[in-house]
């Protein structure tokens, strides 16, 4: 009994989990990323463009390891609530902050 | 199953309320509260950001090139946490121990770059050509009357960074320091995996979980610095911001 | 063990007397230690408060110097609210969560312990300030510049900035051990909308908790940083701004005030149901209110802060929202007036200090009202005024809330009834002293007097106002006596309690008083809002648990005792010590020994605990 329900935790976590592919692409990925943010930021045409690309792009590599590294894309919801409370949280602070300091004007 | 583990003794924590372990809500509720104290740090950084009275600033000191190879490193290590943490599922210890330490060779490898980026701005030069003011930084140019005759048209002047120097040297150095510092439990952390690994029956596939923590907390040390990388780096010497 | 290769000493599996004490990971001797110690230390700020009234009697006195007058304001409130009023919170959320909740333990018990004494360490290192050159001066949020080197040179502000970072330790700790018990070790049938209010207050409380500390202990490693390594955080000359420490200090302090008042209201919210016999008036929306009071508690924070020049639109923002949270309270406060309405109330000592704690909180609700008008706020702010609204929110609130759980839980962790005679004479001694005391402040604010200041000149209108106050306090500190007098009076010669005394309604009146160390013989089987209450009215006797079922206690598995905790905080203790106290070896100066040696003792307690199996395995139960 006690080692059925041990084999059976087994192959949940190997289903639960990307392969070792999911993996590897997910790096070529956060790679492809950096070197974009890189290169765009030799861009001097773009000016204050490059704000909300910059943003965006490591906004995506934020979650892409959120999702897949700590793979809270295939784990309970509950894991998730709990992270984003504070990385919610904490952004909102910054801009807070950020705005009784008159940083944007 | 149940009634039988109750009557040997009640292993309650093998039955929580939600189906998950203690130990990954205590993590993740961990990861969320450490949150609010990079955001604490971050938003410091940002609240002084152009308000040092004097230099050095990020576009003196900066070099984006050297920075992008130490945050490829990190993001690699990143990746061959994971595949330990899969080797390990699959009951591989050996490849298990291999990437494990691949990953706390990258994590040294990044505080290398750290220190070494450190001593870079402690250091720091500004190398003055009188024929070429108009590439100067804002700071740079505060030394130009000195090109006034008086001195070799090519002159270099020490201007070093610390924490002491004004109020970017404080907020960065605090900042990327404590991040540094996660980085060092996190590899003292990793270390300390490998070596119970190799003991019989220190870490097995059934206690995977207890990589998966570490793992976790390694990863969250890196999506950090993808935060601290856009923000203070690449905005840091991005004019107008 | 062994196999570290040093001699340790055996783990304490049948550990007594004072090692039994040092060693325990029982969440209810945790929880006395944490109500014995914190009400000690409130003892503490206590007399640092009557000194003060003493100094404040008449005009022009001189009892204390203007140097310990500072010393003693900055004292009292660090004492009360990190010493005082939050651990008596945390005493409270060990002995009961796992009682209401219906569990054996704490998610962590070793963990739980490890918060405790470090909540010790941290208190000790602001308590001993006193005799190692002088105590923290600067008052409770310390606001910068003047707790900068420059003005501030001696060690009272870095006892201070350590104290509080190694209590922050302690409350993440304690406050991650207990979302986590609370989240995953209800029993079967306890979903979160049947758990007791103080249980939900109290979970609240852990978020507000873990996300709140770490903005603190930011802004402490930043003055820390400039007063011990010469950085520029709050240094204006360097260019910086010192309202950025009053932000990050209100980010943190306003929560923290939430994480004050929420347990209280949890207790309150216990004690007026059993005493009404009524069940709680709108639970669901009680405890919503509970959730929006600890989320809109991040929104007001630059209230405190009106007058420093935000400009027009962050004032008005912050108004709005301090005014918008008035209306969770409001709720709440109706939801418990409904509660009472129609009830057959019992005049118990624990319903007294309830209903005490609703009047008192009214009163201090409205006058956070009042400072939430900016314009208004910028005739109070620093005055008088002030004071006594945080001691009618923090005294009449959460001491008295505090009070009113210890007079109705005691049965239940001694198996004693405190003296009801003695009881409703602490009640009433505590309450007029109160009103006494606090009241002729709203005068004294209105009047213009200042907090804050060591003495007044003849003839400004105060001194007859100050002297009332003093009587008050005196009354006051009776009333404690009478408390003291009857608690000790009650553990040698109490009358008995049983398992159930006020006909209570939720799980922790299900077994017997004291409890057992297994807590329930059986985990219980929830199914309903106030489930024992429930069962108690349930014909099926079967439903009901009785002690002693078929399950043999000796069965019960629980973690065994660990010296590793202790250890930790220990070198936690030391370790603090360490960054202050440098020494000078040679032309090296400032060498960290006692902080190298305290983190040392730290990793060795950490890596002891870690490799120390929850249960040993060969250990008889």
């Amino acid at each position: 009994m006690a080692n059925a329900n041990e084999t059976s935790n087994h192959t949940n976590v190997d289903t639960g989990h990307p392969t070792k592919a999911t993996y590897f692409a997910v790096a070529m990925l956060l790679v492809v990323l950096t070197a974009i943010e890189v290169g765009i930021f030799y861009i001097e045409s773009l000016g204050h463009g490059i704000i909300p690309i910059l943003a965006i792009l490591s906004g995506a590599k934020f979650a892409l390891v959120v999702m897949f590294y700590m793979h809270l894309r295939y784990d309970a919801k509950l894991l998730t609530w709990l992270f984003l409370a504070g990385f919610f949280l904490a952004i909102t602070v910054v801009f807070a902050l950020l705005g009784l300091f008159h940083f944007f004007i | 199953m149940a009634q039988a583990e109750l009557a040997h003794g009640g292993h309650e924590e093998h039955q929580t309320t939600t189906g998950l372990s203690h130990k990954k809500l205590l993590m993740w509720a961990f990861l969320g509260s450490d949150c609010m104290f990079f955001g604490s740090l971050i938003a410091t950084y940002l609240v002084y950001k152009n308000r040092s009275l004097g230099g050095p600033l990020p576009e003196d000191v900066f070099d984006i090139l050297t920075t992008s190879t130490s945050t490829f490193v990190l993001l690699m290590s990143s990746m061959s946490m994971v595949l330990a943490y899969s080797a390990l599922t699959r009951g591989n210890m050996n490849g298990f121990r291999i990437w494990l330490l691949s990953t706390c060779i990258m994590g040294a490898t990044f505080l290398g770059f750290q220190v070494f980026e450190f001593n870079e701005f402690v250091n720091h030069e500004v190398h003055f050509e009188c024929s070429h003011l108009e590439d100067l930084t804002k700071f740079e140019r505060t030394f130009a009357d000195r090109c006034d005759g008086t001195v070799d048209e090519v002159f270099i002047e020490h201007a070093g960074l610390t924490p002491r120097t004004n109020l970017f040297g404080t907020t960065f150095f605090v900042l990327t320091g404590f991040h540094g510092g996660h980085v060092t439990l996190g590899v003292i952390w990793l270390l300390a995996m490998f070596f119970y690994s190799l003991r019989k029956g220190g870490i097995t596939p059934a206690k995977h979980e207890e990589v998966d923590l570490a793992a976790l907390y390694w990863h969250f040390v890196d999506i950090v610095w993808i935060i601290i990388f856009t923000v203070i780096y690449l905005f840091g010497v991005f004019p107008g911001f | 063990m062994t196999t570290l290769g040093i001699p340790i000493p055996k783990r304490p599996i049948h550990p007594t007397g004072v090692w039994d004490w040092l060693t325990t990971i029982d969440h209810k001797k945790i929880g006395v230690l944490y109500g014995v110690t914190a009400f000690f230390l409130f003892l503490t700020g206590g007399v640092e408060a009557l000194w003060m009234r003493v100094q404040l009697m008449g005009p022009e006195a001189d009892f204390v110097t203007p140097e310990v007058y500072n010393q003693l304001f900055t004292m009292h409130a660090t004492t009360m609210i990190f010493l005082g009023v939050m651990p008596m919170g945390a005493a409270f959320f060990n002995f009961l969560i796992p009682l209401q909740i219906g569990a054996r333990d704490v998610a962590f018990p070793r963990l739980n312990a490890f918060s405790y004494w470090t909540f010790l360490a941290g208190a000790l290192i602001l308590k001993f300030s006193w005799f190692m050159g002088g105590a923290p001066n600067a008052g409770w949020f310390g606001y910068a510049p003047i707790t900068g080197i420059e003005y501030n040179p001696g060690n009272g502000i870095d006892f201070w900035i350590l104290s509080l970072q190694v209590l922050g330790i302690a409350s993440l700790a304690a406050a991650l051990n207990f979302i986590v018990t609370i989240i995953n070790m209800r029993a079967p049938g306890m979903s979160l909308m049947r758990m007791p209010l103080f249980t939900w207050m109290s979970f609240v409380t852990a978020f507000l908790l873990i996300l709140a500390f770490p903005v603190i202990t930011v802004a402490l490693i930043e003055l820390m940083f400039d007063r011990f390594y010469g950085t520029n955080f709050f240094v204006t000359s360097a260019g910086a701004n010192p309202l950025l420490w009053q932000h990050l200090f209100w980010v943190f302090g306003h929560p923290e005030v939430y994480i004050l008042i929420l347990p209280a209201m949890g207790i309150v919210s216990e004690i007026l149901p059993t005493f009404s016999k009524k069940p709680l008036f709108g639970y669901p929306v009680i405890v919503l209110s509970g959730v929006v009071i600890g989320f809109m508690g991040w929104m007001v924070w630059a209230h405190h802060m009106f007058t420093v020049g935000l400009g027009p639109v962050a004032n008005s923002v912050f108004a709005v929202t301090t005014m918008a949270i008035a209306i969770p309270t409001g709720v709440k406060i109706f939801s418990w007036i409904g509660t009472m309405w129609g009830g057959s109330i019992s005049f118990k000592t624990p319903m007294m200090f309830a209903i005490g704690f609703i009047a008192l909180f009214i009163i201090g609700g409205l006058s956070g009202v009042m400072h939430s008008s900016a314009a208004s706020d910028a005739q109070q702010q620093d005055t008088y005024f002030i004071v006594a609204h945080i001691h009618y929110v923090l005294f009449g609130g959460a001491i008295f809330a505090i009070f009113g759980g210890i007079y109705y839980w005691f049965p239940k962790m001694t198996g004693k009834f405190l003296g009801e005679k003695l009881g409703q004479l602490n009640f009433w001694l505590m309450f007029i002293g109160m009103n006494v005391t606090f009241f002729p402040m709203h005068f004294l604010g209105l009047d213009g007097m200042p907090r804050r200041v060591y003495t007044y000149s003849e003839g400004m209108g105060w001194d007859y106002w100050n002297l009332v106050a003093t009587v008050g306090s005196v009354v006051l500190a009776l009333g404690v006596l009478v408390f003291l007098h009857n608690f000790f009076k009650t553990l040698i010669s109490g009358e008995e309690a049983p398992g159930d005394p006020w006909d209570g309604r939720t799980l922790e009146w299900s077994i017997p008083s004291p409890p057992p160390h297994y807590n329930f013989v059986q985990i219980p089987t929830v199914s309903d809002i106030d489930d024992w209450w429930h069962r108690k009215r349930e014909d099926d006797s079967s439903l009901a648990p009785v002690a002693g079922s078929s399950e043999d206690e000796h069965d019960i598995h629980l973690p065994d005792p660990s010296y590793w905790p202790l250890v930790t905080a220990v070198g936690l203790f030391i370790g603090a010590y360490g960054l202050l106290y440098t020494l000078n070896i040679g032309t090296f100066t400032g060498f960290p020994l006692f902080a190298i040696v305290g983190g040392s003792i730290t990793l060795v307690g950490i890596t002891a605990w870690s490799l120390e199996p929850v249960n040993e395995p060969d250990s008889d139960h």
